[in-house]
C-alpha cells in the first residue's frame, strides 16, 4: 500500500536517521512511502504551551496533505497522539488512519519475524503520550493483563535482551515546554529514569519518542556517555550499527 | 514565586529531593498491591466514576434530600456561599455555646476557608489533631499533602517540632517515643475541648448521615467527648445511596495510602443525646465549577491524593511549591477555578504525562483538564510576553515549508556553538544532538533526484 510517512520538525532537523530507518524499514515491507512536504510539524508544542490557536495551521496543512493516504506513518507517538486528539476533536475520519509506527507494525502490518539483528541489552523507556495515550501497552496503574507493542516487536530482534526496570513507566521528564520551562523538575526525572535504567545494565535505551529520547540523550552525552538513546525504529530496521554501533 | 523557581529551591538538595521522590513513590506501589488485590478493581473505578457523574448532574436534589433527612435525623443544617460564610457560621455556633478550645480532625475545606485564623481572631484556640497536620500546625506551616500533611518532614525534625512545642527531649528520633508523646498531648486536648470539628468523606442523600474516615481516630476521640459536633463539607461530598459507599469506601484507602482500608470508617447519623451536632454544606466557587463543562468532573475528586502520589513532578517538588493550598495535579485543575491570575501557573507544572488520570479511583481526566486550563489561562492573557512571542515565531516558521527549511538550516549551523556556551535551559545540564548534515528531507529529496522515475507514481 501506498503510506504517508509524517517526520516530525525535530526528527526532520536533528535526528534524520530516525526518519531514514522509518522509510527503509516501511520500504522493506513492501510499501511505497511518500513524504508530503508539509506540514513540518504536529503543531503540539505551540498547543501544549497554552496556544492551542497557532497549532490549528499545522493540523489543518496535515488533514490537506495526507488525506489522500490509506494509512499514515510516524515515529513519534506524542506528535501521532496530538494528530489523533485534534482530527478527532474535529470528527474528521483521519483520526483512525494515522498510526505511531509500533502500532502500525503490531496492529495493521502484524509483523511476525523482522530482519534485525541487536546483541545488547536494552532499556524500552515506555513514553507517556504512546503508552497512556494510545495506548501501546499496558501502564502500570491499570489493573489489566500486561501488554507491551514495542516490546514485543523488540521481542522478533535477534540477540536484544530488554533489561528489567524498577519504575517501569515513569515519564522521563521532557514534558514539551515543560523542559525549558521547569529545567530543574524535568532533569531531576530524567537522571532518575537514566539512574533505571543503567543500574539495570541497559547499554541503550530505545522508545517510540525521539523527543523523550532527545532529553534522555541530551543527559547521558553529558553524564553516561556509555550509554546510548536509539529510536525503535533504528533497531527495528537492523542500522543503529550503521549509524551509532 | 513561580512554580519553577519553587522547585529549583526545593531540588537544590537532591539526597532529601531523592527521599521525598521515594517515600511517595513507595505509597504508590503499595497503592498499586492493594489495588491488584481487589478483582474488579478497574470495574470499581468505573462505577465511582458514573455514580459520581450521575451526582454530581442532579447535584441540587441530593443536597436538599440530605438535608431533609439529616434535619428530621435531628441535625442542624447549614448553608455557606463561601469561605466567609463558613467561617461566620462556625463561629457563630461556637460563640453560642461559649466555647474556648475546638479539636478539629482532618478537614481540607477549613484550609480552604482559612477558619483557623478566623477562629483564632476571635479568641478561640483551634487544635488540629490528625498527627501530620498538628506538627505542620505547631510550625504554623500549611499541610504539604492532603492526606500526610507532613509527608515532607523527617523524624528528627518531627522531634525538633516536639521538642519547641510540646517539652520533649532534645534529639527525640523514637517513631514510638514520638507517637506516645503526642498521643499524651492530643489525648489531654480532647478531654479540655469544648467542641469538635470534623470534615466529611461522604454524605449519603437517602439517610442524611455522613462518614469520615481517619487513621487515628482522632475524628471519633473528638466527636464523641465534645457537647458540640460540626462537621464541615463542600457540597461534591454528597453520595445519593447508603449502597454506594461499597464502592467508595473500597477505593479511597487503598488508592490513597495502600491499605485495605481506613483504620476508622466511622458513621455520623444523629446527635447524641444532649449534643448538638451540625452540618455545614459549603459551595465556595463549586457551583462555578459545575458550571464549567470542560472542569466539571474535577468535582467527582474523592481526595486521595493517588495523583499526588503517583506525580512524578510533585515527588520532585513538594507540596509546597504549588500556589494553592491542594497542591499536586488535583490542585493543578482546581486552583485556576478560584484564581486564575495567582495560580496561572499550576497546569504547567506538569509534563501532561497522564499517570494522574490512570490512577485516580474516579477516573476524573486531570491531565486533559491541565491542558484546557492551560489554553484558558494563556488566551487570558496570564503568559508572559515572551512565551507568547516565541510560540508566534516558532507557529510562523513551522507553517512555512521555505522558512522552516532555512531556520533548520541556520540552527543546526549554529547549533555546535550552543551547545558549547550551554548559556539556554536545555543546554545548561543537557547537550544537543551532533549537528546532522543534512536534514531528513534533504536526504529524501537528494535520494529521489538520483532514483530513476517510477512506474506507478504516488497517488
Amino acid at each position: 500500500m501506498t503510506l504517508g510517512l509524517f517526520i516530525p520538525c525535530y526528527v526532520d532537523q536533528l535526528y534524520p536517521q530516525v526518519g531514514r530507518a522509518a522509510h527503509s524499514l516501511l520500504c522493506q515491507l513492501g510499501h511505497e512511502v511518500v513524504v508530503p512536504a508539509r506540514p513540518a510539524c504536529c503543531g503540539q508544542p505551540m498547543s501544549n504551551s497554552g496556544y492551542a490557536s497557532l497549532s490549528e495551521g499545522c493540523v489543518a496543512d496535515f488533514r490537506a496533505e495526507f488525506d489522500r493516504f490509506e494509512r499514515i506513518v510516524s515515529p513519534s507517538g506524542s506528535c501521532v497522539l496530538h494528530l489523533k486528539e485534534s482530527l478527532e476533536a474535529a470528527h474528521h475520519p483521519l483520526a483512525h488512519r494515522v498510526h505511531e509506527l509500533c502500532e502500525f507494525l503490531h496492529d495493521i502490518e502484524k509483523v511476525t519475524s523482522l530482519p534485525a539483528r541487536f546483541p545488547h541489552k536494552v532499556g524500552l523507556h515506555s513514553s507517556c503520550h504512546g503508552l497512556r495515550g494510545l495506548g501501546l501497552g499496558r501502564c502500570s496503574e491499570c489493573l489489566a493483563p500486561e501488554f507491551s507493542k514495542p516490546a514485543k516487536l523488540l521481542s522478533l530482534v535477534e540477540g536484544l535482551e530488554l533489561v528489567t526496570l524498577e519504575r517501569p513507566d515513569e515519564c522521563c521528564g521532557f514534558g514539551g515546554t515543560f523542559s525549558v520551562f521547569e529545567p530543574d523538575v524535568s532533569v531531576s526525572m530524567g537522571r532518575d529514569r537514566i539512574r533505571d535504567h543503567a543500574g539495570h545494565g541497559a547499554e541503550f535505551i530505545t522508545s517510540a519518542d525521539m523527543s523523550c529520547l532527545m532529553h534522555l540523550g541530551g543527559l547521558l552525552a553529558r553524564e553516561a556517555p556509555q550509554v546510548k538513546a536509539v529510536h525503535i525504529a533504528e533497531i527495528l530496521a537492523g542500522c543503529v550499527a550503521e549509524q551509532r554501533g | 514565586m513561580s512554580h519553577a523557581a519553587n522547585a529549583h529551591d526545593f531540588l537544590r538538595d537532591p539526597a532529601r529531593a531523592a527521599w521525598h521522590d521515594q517515600t511517595l513513590w513507595m505509597v504508590r506501589v503499595k497503592r498499586d498491591r492493594q489495588a491488584a488485590k481487589v478483582p474488579d478493581w478497574e470495574a470499581l473505578r468505573e462505577a465511582a466514576s458514573q455514580i459520581k457523574e450521575h451526582t454530581l448532574s442532579r447535584l441540587a436534589e441530593y443536597l436538599e434530600e440530605f438535608e431533609s433527612r439529616a434535619a428530621a435525623n435531628g441535625i442542624q443544617v447549614h448553608w455557606a456561599a463561601d469561605g466567609e460564610e463558613h467561617n461566620r457560621i462556625v463561629h457563630g455556633i461556637l460563640a453560642r455555646h461559649g466555647v474556648r478550645k475546638l479539636v478539629k480532625s482532618k478537614s481540607m475545606l477549613t484550609e480552604e476557608c482559612h477558619l483557623n485564623r478566623h477562629l483564632e481572631e476571635h479568641g478561640i484556640e483551634v487544635i488540629d489533631t490528625d498527627l501530620g497536620e498538628r506538627i505542620v500546625q505547631l510550625q504554623r506551616k500549611p499541610p504539604s499533602h492532603i492526606v500526610m500533611p507532613a509527608i515532607h518532614l523527617k523524624r528528627a525534625e518531627v522531634g525538633e517540632v516536639f521538642h519547641e512545642h510540646l517539652g520533649t527531649p532534645r534529639g527525640l528520633d523514637d517513631a514510638q517515643e514520638l507517637t506516645e508523646a503526642a498521643r499524651q498531648h492530643l489525648r489531654r486536648q480532647f478531654l479540655t475541648a469544648d467542641a469538635a470539628l470534623t470534615g466529611v468523606n461522604f454524605a449519603v442523600a437517602e439517610t442524611g448521615g455522613f462518614v469520615v474516615c481517619t487513621n487515628e481516630g482522632n475524628a471519633d476521640m473528638g466527636a464523641h467527648l465534645a457537647p458540640v459536633h460540626i462537621a464541615c463539607m463542600g457540597i461534591e461530598k454528597i453520595i445519593p445511596k447508603q449502597e454506594h459507599l461499597g464502592v467508595f469506601l473500597r477505593l479511597l484507602a487503598r488508592s490513597a495510602t495502600g491499605q485495605p482500608s481506613t483504620v476508622f470508617s466511622s458513621h455520623f447519623y444523629k446527635p447524641r443525646p444532649g449534643q448538638e451536632m451540625h452540618i455545614v454544606l459549603v459551595d465556595n466557587g463549586r457551583s462555578r465549577q459545575l458550571g464549567r463543562e470542560d472542569y466539571r468532573r474535577s468535582l467527582a475528586c474523592i481526595r486521595c491524593a493517588a495523583c499526588f502520589n503517583t506525580c512524578p513532578v510533585y515527588r520532585r517538588s513538594g507540596g509546597y511549591s504549588y500556589s494553592y493550598f491542594i497542591a499536586g495535579p488535583i490542585g493543578s485543575i482546581l486552583a485556576p477555578n478560584v484564581d486564575k491570575a495567582a495560580h496561572g501557573d499550576m497546569p504547567f507544572a506538569s509534563t501532561l504525562c497522564g499517570s494522574c488520570s490512570a490512577v485516580c479511583p474516579v477516573k476524573i481526566d486531570i491531565h486533559t483538564q491541565l491542558l484546557k486550563w492551560r489554553q484558558e489561562i494563556t488566551a487570558e492573557g496570564h503568559a508572559p510576553w515572551w512565551k507568547t512571542l516565541a510560540m508566534r515565531v516558532t507557529g510562523l516558521v513551522l507553517k512555512r515549508p521555505a522558512l522552516y527549511a532555512l531556520a533548520g538550516r541556520l540552527a543546526r549551523h549554529f547549533l555546535p556553538l550552543v551547545n558549547l556556551l550551554k548559556l539556554d535551559p536545555w543546554t545548561r545540564s543537557r547537550a544537543l544532538p551532533e549537528a546532522p548534515g543534512q536534514s531528513f528531507r534533504e536526504w529524501l529529496a537528494e535520494t529521489e533526484r538520483a532514483k530513476p522515475p517510477a512506474k506507478n507514481p504516488p497517488p
